[in-house]
C-alpha cells in the first residue's frame, strides 16, 4: 500500500512515504508541517483547503496525495515573495477581509487563480468565483472588497 | 476513508485489464464525488484506478458530426473552450454551472457521465444533445445509456473513452441549483435539430429524463408561447427536503422556458 510521492512544493522538489488513501492536505499538514490548508468541512464544500496544482485551485481535502505525483503544488506559505506579501495577502490586511482568519488561505489563494485567469474582474464576478469559499464570521463584503483591491494593486505592479 | 491501493493507469486497455482483475477496483477520473462518497463509506474499494494520466482520454475536437470530448476532460476546460462557445454554448454554459470553480478544475465530464447523479447538470446535455457515449466496448446512444438512480448502461470492465455531442441548430439549459450544493434542483436542457426538439430533465427524477409532451409543443413552433398552458408531471418526481414534487414539476415548466429563452438568444 505504500507508495512514494514526489512532487514540487512551492518550489522545491520534495517526496514522501504515503497511503493510497491520504489526502493530499494531510499530507501537506501532517508530514511537510504546512497547516496553512485548513481541512473546514473536508466535504469538499468549504473551500478553507484550496491550494494550486500545476496551476489551479483545488480543494486539497477531494484530492488524494498520490494524485500529486509529478505536479507543481503550490500552498499559502510560498506566496510571499522575499519577505512581502503577495499583493492579494495585503489587500486582506488593509481591507480588514478576515476576522477568525480559518478561511482565509482557501480564499486567497482561490482569489489567486481568480486573478491570473481574470486581472480586472467586477464584483459579481468575484462572488461568483468564491462560490466554493465559505466564510462564517467576517462576511464577503471585505473579502470582495480586498480581491476587487488586489487586483488593482496587481495591474499597477505589472505597468 | 478506508485504506486501498492507488494505481495510476498508463493507457485504457491497462486501466481495463486491471479493472477486470478483480481486488474489488474503482476507476477515479476527477474524483469530486468519488472521493466524498469513498469519505462516507458509501463504498470501500481495494484499488483506485486514476486514469489521470492517460493522454488520448483528455480533450476536446470539433468535426462535422458534433463536439467530440475526452471522458477526462474537466468541466473548466469544456467551459473556457473557445470553439465549443461558438459552435454550441450550450456545452460550456452547462459546465460552468457545475459545483464550484475548485470542483470544475478537477471533475470531468465522464465522470459525471458514468455517476449518473439525478441531480448533476451534464446528463441533461448528453440526453438533450443526444450524444453518443464511446467506450473501450461500443457506444451508447444517450437515450440507453441513462438506466436509474446512479445507473448507467456500462458494464463490468467498461471505460467511457469519449463523448459526441451533435451541433444542435440551438440549445439552451436552465439551472435552479440547490443553494447550498448547487445541484441542480430541476434543470433542463431543450435543443432544436433539424430532426426535431429534444427537451431533457435533471434533478426533478431518480435519473434523467425526456419531456416528449414540451418537444411536441416545441416541434410545432420553436418559442416560449408554444409551452403556454403545459405543466409538467409530478408523478414519480422526487420529493425530499430540498423540494416536494409539486414545487419540482412547477419549476420543470419554468426552467424549460427559460432555456427556451436562452436558445433563441
Amino acid at each position: 500500500m505504500d507508495a512514494t510521492v514526489s512532487f514540487t512544493l512551492n518550489g522545491k522538489n520534495v517526496s514522501a512515504e504515503t497511503t493510497g488513501a491520504t489526502l493530499l492536505v494531510d499530507l501537506l499538514r501532517n508530514h511537510f508541517g504546512l497547516t496553512g490548508a485548513h481541512v473546514g468541512c473536508d466535504t469538499s464544500q468549504c473551500g478553507a483547503c484550496v491550494i494550486h496544482v500545476d496551476g489551479v485551485s483545488v480543494k486539497s481535502c477531494t484530492m488524494l496525495a498520490a494524485q500529486a505525483d509529478g505536479c507543481t503544488v503550490e500552498t499559502i506559505e510560498g506566496l510571499a515573495a522575499n519577505g512581502e506579501l503577495h499583493p492579494v495577502q495585503q489587500a486582506f490586511h488593509e481591507h480588514h477581509a478576515l476576522q477568525c482568519g480559518f478561511c482565509t488561505p482557501g480564499m486567497i489563494m482561490s482569489a489567486v487563480d481568480l486573478l491570473r485567469r481574470n486581472p480586472r474582474p467586477s464584483e459579481v464576478e468575484v462572488r461568483d468565483w468564491l462560490e466554493g469559499n465559505m466564510c462564517r464570521c467576517t462576511g464577503y463584503h471585505n473579502i470582495v472588497k480586498a480581491v476587487r483591491a488586489a487586483a488593482v494593486a496587481m495591474g499597477e505592479e505589472a505597468s | 476513508m478506508r485504506e486501498f491501493n492507488y494505481y495510476r493507469a498508463g493507457s485504457v486497455r491497462d486501466a481495463a485489464k486491471r479493472l477486470g482483475a478483480g481486488g474489488n477496483a474503482m476507476l477515479l477520473a476527477g474524483g469530486m464525488t468519488l472521493l466524498p462518497a469513498l469519505k462516507m463509506r458509501l463504498n470501500e474499494p481495494g484499488e483506485l484506478i486514476d486514469l489521470a494520466g492517460i493522454d488520448e482520454l483528455s480533450g476536446i475536437k470539433l468535426t462535422r458530426k458534433g463536439a467530440h470530448i475526452g471522458a477526462t476532460t474537466t468541466h473548466a476546460e469544456v467551459a473556457g473552450n473557445v470553439e465549443l462557445r461558438a459552435a454550441v454554448p450550450v456545452l460550456p454554459h452547462a459546465a460552468d454551472a457545475i459545483g464550484d470553480p475548485q470542483v470544475r478544475n478537477r471533475g470531468t465530464l465522464g465522470g459525471s457521465l458514468a455517476n449518473n447523479d439525478p441531480a448533476a447538470d451534464y446528463p441533461a446535455v448528453a440526453l438533450g444533445l443526444g450524444a453518443t457515449i464511446f467506450t473501450n466496448k461500443r457506444k451508447i446512444s444517450a437515450d440507453d445509456f441513462f438506466t436509474g438512480m446512479f445507473e448507467t448502461a456500462l458494464g463490468r470492465g467498461e471505460i467511457i473513452t469519449q463523448v459526441l455531442f451533435p451541433i444542435p441548430q440551438r440549445a439552451g439549459y436552465a439551472k435552479f441549483p440547490n443553494p447550498a450544493t448547487r445541484y441542480a434542483l430541476v434543470g433542463v436542457c431543450v435543443a432544436q435539430f433539424k430532426t426535431g426538439v429534444r427537451v431533457a430533465v435533471t434533478g426533478a427524477g431518480a435519473s434523467v429524463y425526456r419531456l416528449t409532451d414540451f418537444e411536441d409543443a416545441l416541434d410545432s413552433e420553436f418559442s416560449e408561447v408554444a409551452l403556454d398552458g403545459l405543466t409538467a408531471s409530478s408523478a414519480n418526481l422526487n420529493d425530499d427536503m430540498h423540494a416536494g414534487a409539486e414545487y419540482r414539476a412547477h419549476l420543470v415548466g419554468v426552467m424549460a422556458r427559460r432555456a427556451v429563452t436562452m436558445a433563441l438568444d
